[in-house]
């Protein structure tokens, strides 16, 4: 059996894929989203709140609470038919925001005090599992009809709308599956984590998530669950004293790099 | 066309202004079935913006367009192409990362069924009956085309001539009634245009009708059956090619901008 | 009587919005980039000028620093031919980075915020304000007054529009556009850095986090005002000001940081060039 630490480095691992690849699938469409961490929120908080205040069991909470987030999530999507490019990224910022304000004050679900005594469902084979469902989902995206359809929205929306796909159906469906997702790692990480409350689901959060993608995303969903790999073990297996603390300014730093040195990493050029 | 049989294609008094500016001002058009017809005019005389109106991607200010009798003025793009009428753009628009075979696979999407639930449900790794059929119809397609040697280099990576050969190859793959060519033989030297112009013909004989633009004036005189003449947003002139190389009008309107045939 | 205090309050408060959003707008003007570190630009300022001496002129400082931002975050991108969000991409890197070091070097909590002056309540005709709030007022409504004039009036000023209307028109005509980018960014950010510091004057605390809030307000402001408005942004910002403290003193007080949110969603929805933008700006 693995010790508390390496099970606990695994089991956040896991999470960040989950929420990466969340991510991935919005992006893969062309729409650039910071608020993930508003999905994740209502998909920990839903299945949280089944869990501890109406008993439910965790393997019904948690597909509730992702798609209370996909429900969510269409409703974001209808906007992003009109609102685009950075005004998109802005609006899923303001998004993110409001559900976090939104949680700050809602009481059954402690508002500012958050939510605690959630009973750790979430185990390792079970992320595990929840990773290769995830890895498995994009997988068949990407050879098939409606996958290549999503890579032809992103490429140029217009030219896919002539030969006859409907954007909104594209946009609304990544949109609306991304943010089930997310709120299915929501489910896990308050699960495991046994307190949640709004600030753990604010923009740092959406960052942290797109720093992810952007870090190992060439396009493709390998590199997503690869930028989560590394944001979440890197920090660990360089012990440096206080890694843990400087991470997110370490990523911060090679979000700007990257910019500057590969920024069509983020555009999906993969050869 | 016996005045009986409906057009392919029909845009009745339509209308597209800009402000105070009318690009298309009160056009008739009237496509038959297994035709080519050409819309030439001065550049400006509105006839990407008739192309824009007739395949939904601008709304008209006022007037219809019919697609076999068919109300579809306002539909979006997506729907257009579902009734058959597909375009292609002037300034070439491929799937850039794309390869040459995927960007026409992705063209069979609206002849083709199967959602998010659908991708879900196959053998990982293992093409469905559809998803070979694609392939199998794209291949086609990039052999008539004279692609089929390069259809796996990006789509970027094409010469201009080969990714408007792949631009139509991927608007056939959507099985179109109607094709509109938005100037599709522009930068192609001699041979390349004489090709171009025997495939659109092959094409109209396979039973696509044919809706070009273009500034060559050669071609346009070989290949059509109907021309309609632009210009300032309203036609002026409409006829077999012999009619219309003749008509006054015309050559009043082309006077010092005539593209050298 | 009531409603005009509130609305005193609302302007007060709007006022550190404006110079915030006048920022964001100044950068929009001559990058055509929405410079999402400007939020923690205003944070370190509030930080610096708790640091020195003179506060408010410490928050002025905080110009260098974000020029720094400006060449090493966003000028090596612009020269190449990446995606187009790629450099608004690298200021959220950027402010990450600016957060990260302020909670580093300040702990994550509030640090209190001295107000060197001597507090005194004035009454005009049922308007009560302190001190403090009429030092902020004057500094801001002083500083969008000075930039108006800077602006309209000098030749650098005028440089700098001709830059934000077209850059390459400005180039032949001899403007260095290097210099005037860095310039604008340069005042965009000292206007920041003193909105921080009249913040922290008139809460008496920072913290890291406060950039966050703020930045997305600016934005907020500056969406409303219209993109690339730098009046539009002023306006924008005492609009959201009033607000807020109307829905405060009306309605639930937990929910007004909300409003602006609301706002952004509510502009891109059915007006997206803003109340004075143009539509040039829309298609990104």
């Amino acid at each position: 059996m693995l010790d508390p630490y390496t099970e606990s480095v695994l089991i956040f691992t896991g999470i960040n894929i989950v929420l990466a690849l969340s991510l991935y699938l919005p992006v893969s469409a062309g729409l650039l989203s910071l608020g993930q961490g508003g999905f994740m929120a209502i998909g920990a908080y839903t299945a949280a709140y089944l869990t501890t205040e109406m008993q439910w069991p965790f393997l019904v909470a948690l597909p509730c609470g992702g798609l209370m987030a996909g429900l969510v999530g269409l409703a974001v999507g209808l906007p992003s038919l009109r609102i685009k490019g950075v005004y998109l990224v802005i609006m899923t910022m303001g998004f993110g925001e409001i559900v976090r304000v939104f949680f700050l004050n809602f009481e059954p679900t402690g508002a500012a005090s958050g939510l605690g005594g959630i009973a750790t469902h979430t185990t390792l084979p079970g992320v595990a599992i929840a990773v290769l469902l995830t890895l498995l989902l994009c997988f068949q995206l990407r050879g098939s009809r409606i996958g290549r359809a999503i890579e032809a929205v992103r490429e140029d929306e217009l030219a896919a709308e002539v030969i006859g796909i409907n954007l909104t159906y594209v946009k609304v469906a990544v949109f609306g599956l991304g943010a089930a997702i997310a709120g299915i790692g929501g489910g896990l990480y308050a699960h495991y984590a046994t307190f949640i409350d709004p600030a753990q689901f604010g923009f740092q959060r959406s960052a942290e998530i797109f720093i992810m993608v952007v870090l190992g995303g060439m396009g493709s969903f390998w590199g997503a669950a690869i930028g989560a790999i590394v944001v979440t073990i890197l920090p660990e297996l360089l012990r440096l004293g206080n890694a843990q603390e400087w991470r997110m300014t370490v990523f911060g730093a090679l979000l700007v790099v990257i910019m500057i040195v590969r920024p069509w990493g983020l555009l999906g050029v993969r050869r | 066309m016996s005045a009986t049989e409906t057009p392919l294609l029909e845009a009745r008094n339509l209308t597209r202004r800009f402000g105070g500016y009318a690009a298309v001002s009160d056009m008739n058009l009237k496509i038959a079935r297994g035709t080519i017809h050409a819309l030439i005019g001065p550049n400006g005389a509105g006839k990407t913006t008739m192309f824009n109106l007739i395949t939904g991607v601008l709304p008209p200010s006022s007037g219809d367009v019919l697609i076999d009798g068919v109300d579809v003025t306002g539909s979006r793009p997506d729907r257009i192409a579902r009734r058959g009428v597909v375009r292609t753009f002037q300034g070439v628009r491929l799937f850039p990362t794309m390869t040459a075979l995927e960007n026409v696979e992705v063209g069979r999407f609206c002849r083709t069924r199967g959602g998010f639930l659908a991708a879900f449900a196959r053998i990982p790794g293992v093409a469905t009956a559809t998803e070979s059929a694609t392939r199998r119809r794209a291949e086609e397609l990039l052999e008539r085309v004279g692609l089929a040697d390069r259809r796996h280099m990006l789509a970027s990576e094409l010469a201009l001539a080969d990714q408007r050969r792949l631009e139509i190859a991927r608007a056939l793959a959507a099985e179109p009634k109607l094709l509109l060519l938005d100037e599709p033989v522009a930068g192609m030297n001699p041979v390349e245009v004489h090709e171009a112009g025997e495939l659109f013909k092959s094409l109209c004989r396979e039973g696509v009708t044919i809706l070009i633009t273009e500034h060559h004036m050669s071609l346009v005189m070989a290949i059509s059956d109907l021309i309609t003449v632009m210009n300032y947003g309203r036609k002026i002139a409409e006829g077999a090619p012999d009619e219309v190389r003749k008509n006054p009008e015309v050559l009043t309107a082309y006077l010092g901008t005539e593209a050298a045939a | 009587m009531v409603l005009i205090q509130q609305i005193v309050n609302g302007v007060m408060l709007g006022s550190s919005y404006s110079l915030i959003a006048i920022g964001y707008t100044l950068v929009f003007g001559v990058l055509h980039l929405v410079h999402l570190a400007h939020g923690e630009v205003f944070m370190v300022g509030a930080f610096i000028g708790l640091q020195a001496v003179l506060l408010t002129g410490g928050g002025v400082a905080v110009a260098l620093p974000a020029a720094a931002i400006y060449l090493l975050a966003i000028k090596p991108i612009r020269a190449r031919k990446g995606h187009y969000l790629a450099p608004m991409i690298s200021t959220i890197g950027a402010g990450v980075v600016l957060q990260e070091i302020a909670t580093r070097s300040f702990g994550g909590e509030q640090v209190g915020f001295p107000v060197a002056m001597d507090s005194q309540i004035w009454h005009f005709g049922g308007i009560t304000l302190t001190s403090v709030q009429l030092v902020i007022l004057a500094v801001s409504l002083g500083l969008m007054l000075a930039l108006h004039l800077f602006v309209t009036l000098t030749r650098v000023g005028m440089a700098m529009r001709a830059t934000a209307e077209s850059m390459t028109i400005s180039h032949t005509l001899g403007i260095r556009s290097e210099r005037i980018i860095i310039l604008t960014f340069a005042i965009a950010s000292a206007l920041a850095g003193v909105a921080g510091v009249l913040v922290g004057m008139s809460f008496n605390s920072i913290s890291p986090y406060m950039g966050v809030d703020m930045g997305i307000k600016g934005l907020a402001a500056m969406l409303l005002g219209g993109l690339g408005n730098v009046y539009g942004a002023m306006l924008g910002g005492l609009v959201i000001g009033i607000v807020e403290v109307i829905s405060v003193a009306y309605l639930a007080s937990s929910y007004r940081d909300a409003f602006a949110f609301f706002v952004i969603i509510a502009v891109l929805l059915f007006r997206p060039r803003g109340i004075f933008g143009s539509t040039a700006h829309v298609e990104a």
